[in-house]
């Protein structure tokens, strides 16, 4: 009788690697791990780091110290402003460009040319922009020449070291990206929406308005905020280009010197702080006016 | 689609294409000058320079020590290529095949890098790689250069892997094919395209990285880049043409590869990442 | 009723043209659509159905000839001027619109008061049967609710005339069917003029007044159901409403009303369509159900059996000739594979048509 009795069942759940597999973990899952090591060493620690640096002031003083020397010297917090009047206005340009002439290159059929075109800014960087805009928006150089030649100026512009030479470097590396990433997003829209539209009486002014922007307001908002980022952190044209002690001294230049001029890794660490706040901040206003617009499939729903 | 043909919609057009124009004119326009000052032997006050020479390239190539910079430049590319391919497709393959607690998170701090601009965290950054001493050396650039480029190219081979159909993986399991096997012969066979073109444009963001580099760089880990950077900084000291030279030959580096990588890549995705990955 | 659509006596397309560079999509497309019409517009893909309609809708200028709205010109208009009604393939809802302001959409780019819109959009949900729905996205309906939504939204503006291109290709065949009957429903409610292009012959047939077949940017034919089911005027048009085999031959006679082909040494008489002489290659058409396994003699050709399946009432199968001609037959007993059986069809079955032009097969 004993003999015959099956075994007792013994209460074995699923083992531990099968629950683990049950919530995604296994070993797949695994060889995402050096990259989050990676990431954590070189990505977080530092920040975390910096972030708590910039509370130990190398002068010591309390752990304010830093920051109070930030807002009340106007040597550094000038910064801030100096840097917004580049950014603001030349996102908002970019954007504003970028908009119309992609509705345009929408329609055309060799957009690769021009987009190939327009990636050389991005892909050559900034310094060598800086580099080219030097010799080109200079006085003697071929803009200013041009200009003269067709008679609109009689005395050369001043383009370089100052407050336009770093514009016009953020424009042309900036507009190239801001225009970029407005194409993929106004093509991601299917164009059967506004034939629709069309048929249904409304005007090429009324098509924009109504169909067009709430479908792009979200990626407009994000195009706003990757650009601005970009161009709020412009460094190396507003040293070379601009009048890196006046107007065009940047928030980043600040940071800078404080890190390899003075060696005070506090206090650059502490204008990093700020300047990601700042971003943070603007980015952060931005994208909670986003939660206005339609968030969804641009594509006419499912097909 | 709808094309007007109004005399407004034509202004409008017009007016349009002109903005384009101007823009690609000046574009290749700075280009051109930084070209044609390059070969000039002198060119002050004159459309064009009053004789042309190559001696430029010679002089800045042993002035700037190029020689050295460019072996440098290379071996960092080398060593940014090959460690943010191991790194992000063995995570990005994770990520693609794998939904786990977590793993909305995990995607945040890999696109976190690619947003913040390189200054924000460079700073931090070079401040604890002075710290434990990596900064100056070749391997601090390496690795302040992975900092964007892993989470690049996670974030370009994740679409690029689920479009890739799981049941290829476990037919290639049912017919008795080990894990290595399986990588081989048949992951790494569909994978390559999209390895060729993320590694591609890693390649391309890193000869341009000028702020990563710029902060944590020494006298013997300078890339072409920072070079560039900092001969313009200290212009006056050394002929334009020289500098010009120099910027040239920086941009043929550039453009070589971005030619290449072109080749397989929409040149939007250098802009828009992973958004525009064609569907195969 | 309150959606009361403009009325007018016809549409005419005179000697319409669309060129893409060299590429004629559409050739001297002459057409009258009559008031309360329904026409389908069918043809194969590529045939320039689509291009008729976006041609008509105004999204596609055409590049010759012109169209007419009774006596005024409307081809020369911007789409939005023209004020037709139209229902796309994919639907094109507004994603970011719910129902009720999809379909009030038109009303309010005419800048109608809200009172009249509120009234007419919810006119136009009964209409389509989508009462309680008014509030959702389009992304949180079914297809067949989209379907209805798309359809509405056309019709609420009231448009002189509605077009459809291909509105039920995305649906499943048992929605299709239902749909189907929805949209003949709705034109029959409202009295209204519909335009509707499918490349399905059973749609065409079942829901149109009149059909066009459009083959390469021509029209092929033009005719009621019935008379492009049962006279098909070319070979093309034949293959398109059935006829699934096609007899090559040689033309040896006539035989009173009935024209008489050499077809592999067998003698094939038929109804001819389209005018022939003695000894030109020509083409019998007959339909799978028209021919049938029966003996050898008049109308009959040899054949091996080459599939058979018992399709419930009988037998349907495949077959080829010696000479490398394929069949479709039916019968009334299974047939082995293999075995050689006659394969006959009624002289009036029976239809002949010219060798097609190179270039146009």
């Amino acid at each position: 009788m004993d003999a015959l009795a099956p075994a007792a069942p013994v209460e074995h759940g699923p083992s531990l690697r099968q629950r683990l597999a049950a919530r995604g973990f296994d070993a797949v899952t695994l060889l995402v791990i050096p990259a989050a090591i990676f990431s954590l060493l070189l990505f977080v620690y530092p920040f975390a780091f910096g972030f708590v640096l910039s509370f130990e002031p190398k002068a010591g003083g309390d752990w304010l110290a830093n920051y109070r020397r930030f807002f009340s010297d106007p040597f550094l917090y000038d910064t801030i402003a100096n840097t917004l009047r580049l950014a603001i206005p030349v996102t908002l340009l970019n954007l504003l460009l970028a908009v119309p002439i992609a509705f345009r290159v929408r329609l055309m059929r060799r957009q690769r040319l021009l987009t190939t075109i327009l990636v050389l800014p991005i892909t050559l960087g900034t310094v060598l922009v800086a580099e080219g805009l030097l010799n080109y928006l200079g006085p003697q150089g071929w803009f200013n020449r041009t200009l003269i030649t067709f008679g609109l100026i009689s005395q050369p512009l001043k383009l370089v070291h100052n407050y336009w030479g770093v514009f016009a470097s953020l424009v042309i590396t900036g507009f190239p990206f801001t225009f970029l990433l407005t194409l993929s997003y106004v093509t991601g829209i299917d164009p059967a929406l506004e034939q629709a539209a069309a048929t249904l009486g409304a005007s090429a002014w009324q098509r924009f308005r109504h169909v067009y922007l709430p479908l792009l307001m979200p990626g407009f908002a994000i195009t706003f905020c990757l650009s601005f980022v970009q161009a709020f952190s412009v460094f190396p044209s507003a040293v070379l280009l601009g009048e890196p002690a006046g107007v065009t001294r940047v928030i980043s230049i600040a940071a800078a010197t404080a890190a390899f001029e003075e060696y005070d890794y506090s206090m650059a660490s502490a204008i990093a702080m700020i300047m990601g706040f700042v971003q943070l901040g603007i980015v952060l206003a931005v994208l909670a006016s986003r939660g206005l617009f339609y968030r969804g499939p641009a594509s006419g729903a499912k097909g | 689609m709808i094309r007007d043909t109004t005399l407004g919609s034509k202004l409008w057009a017009a007016a349009i294409w002109f903005l384009v124009g101007f823009f690609v004119i000046n574009l290749f326009a700075m280009i051109a000058t930084v070209v044609t000052s390059s070969f000039a032997t002198r060119w002050l006050g004159t459309w064009l320079p009053v004789a042309f020479t190559t001696r430029w390239y010679s002089s800045a190539w042993s002035e700037f020590q190029l020689w050295d910079i460019l072996m440098v430049t290379f071996q960092v590319i080398a060593a940014v290529v090959i460690i943010s391919g191991t790194l992000g497709i063995t995570a990005a393959y994770a990520l693609a095949r794998r939904d786990f607690p977590g793993k909305r998170l995990l995607v945040l701090l890999f696109l976190l890098p690619l947003l913040i601009p390189p200054i924000t965290f460079g700073i931090p950054l070079a401040t604890v790689l002075y710290q434990t001493g990596l900064a100056g050396t070749f391997w601090g650039v390496v690795a302040a250069n992975l900092v964007p480029t892993v989470p690049f190219v996670i974030l370009v081979m994740i679409p690029f892997i689920e479009q890739i159909d799981p049941k290829i993986e476990a037919a290639a399991r049912v017919f008795g094919a080990s894990t290595f096997k399986l990588f081989i012969h048949v992951l790494l066979p569909l994978l390559l395209p999209g390895m060729l073109a993320a590694l591609l444009l890693v390649l391309v963001r890193t000869i341009a990285m000028f702020e990563l580099t710029f902060l944590v760089a020494g006298p013997t880990s300078t890339t072409l880049v920072v070079a560039l950077y900092y001969a313009v900084f200290a212009a006056g000291v050394r002929a334009v043409q020289s500098i010009d030279a120099m910027a040239v030959i920086y941009m043929v580096t550039t453009l070589v590869w971005l030619i290449i990588a072109l080749r397989f890549v929409n040149p939007t995705q250098i802009v828009t990442r992973a958004k525009q990955q064609p569907a195969h | 009723m309150t959606i009361a659509l403009s009325q007018f006596d016809e549409v005419r397309l005179d000697r319409v043209s669309r060129d893409f560079g060299a590429l004629n999509a559409l050739r001297d497309v002459s057409l009258t659509i009559r008031r309360r019409e329904f026409i389908a517009l069918l043809g194969p893909s590529g045939c320039g159905k689509s291009t008729t309609l976006n041609c008509i809708a105004g999204l596609l200028p055409v590049t010759g000839g012109a169209i007419w709205l009774d006596k005024s010109r409307v081809d020369t208009l911007r789409p939005e001027e023209r004020g037709f009604g139209m229902v796309f393939q994919n639907y094109a809802l507004f994603p970011h619109l719910n129902v009720r302001q999809n379909i009030g959409f038109g009303l309010k780019m005419r800048g109608k008061p809200k009172a009249e819109i509120d009234r007419k959009v919810d006119e136009a949900l009964n209409l389509v049967r989508l009462g309680g729905q008014e509030n959702k996205l389009p992304g949180q309906l079914s297809g067949g609710q989209q379907q209805r939504v798309a359809i509405a939204r056309a019709i609420v503006i009231e448009p002189p005339l509605v077009l459809m291109d291909e509105p039920l290709s995305n649906l499943d065949a048992k929605l299709r069917l239902e749909m189907r009957a929805e949209i003949r429903r709705i034109h029959n409610e409202l009295g209204a003029t519909t335009i509707y292009v499918t490349h399905d012959q059973d749609e065409a047939l079942s829901l149109a007044d009149r059909i066009v077949v459009l083959r390469d940017g021509v029209v092929r034919q033009a005719g009621t159901p019935k008379e492009l089911y049962e006279a098909p005027a070319h070979l093309d048009v034949a293959d398109f409403m059935g006829f699934r085999n096609k007899l090559q031959g040689k033309v040896v006679g006539s035989d009173g009303s009935r024209v008489v082909l050499d077809v592999e040494g067998a003698r094939i008489s038929g109804v001819a369509r389209e005018s022939l002489s003695t000894g030109a290659a020509a083409y019998a058409a007959v339909r799978p159900d028209d021919l049938m396994v029966g003996e050898a003699g008049q109308n009959a050709i040899a054949a091996t059996v080459d599939t058979i399946e018992y399709r419930g009432r009988e037998f349907v199968g495949t077959a080829h000739s010696r000479g490398g001609l394929d069949f479709v037959f039916r019968s009334h007993q299974s047939v082995e594979p293999g075995s050689p059986v006659h394969l006959r069809a009624d002289d009036q079955r029976v239809l002949v048509f010219a060798e097609p032009i190179q270039g146009r097969q």
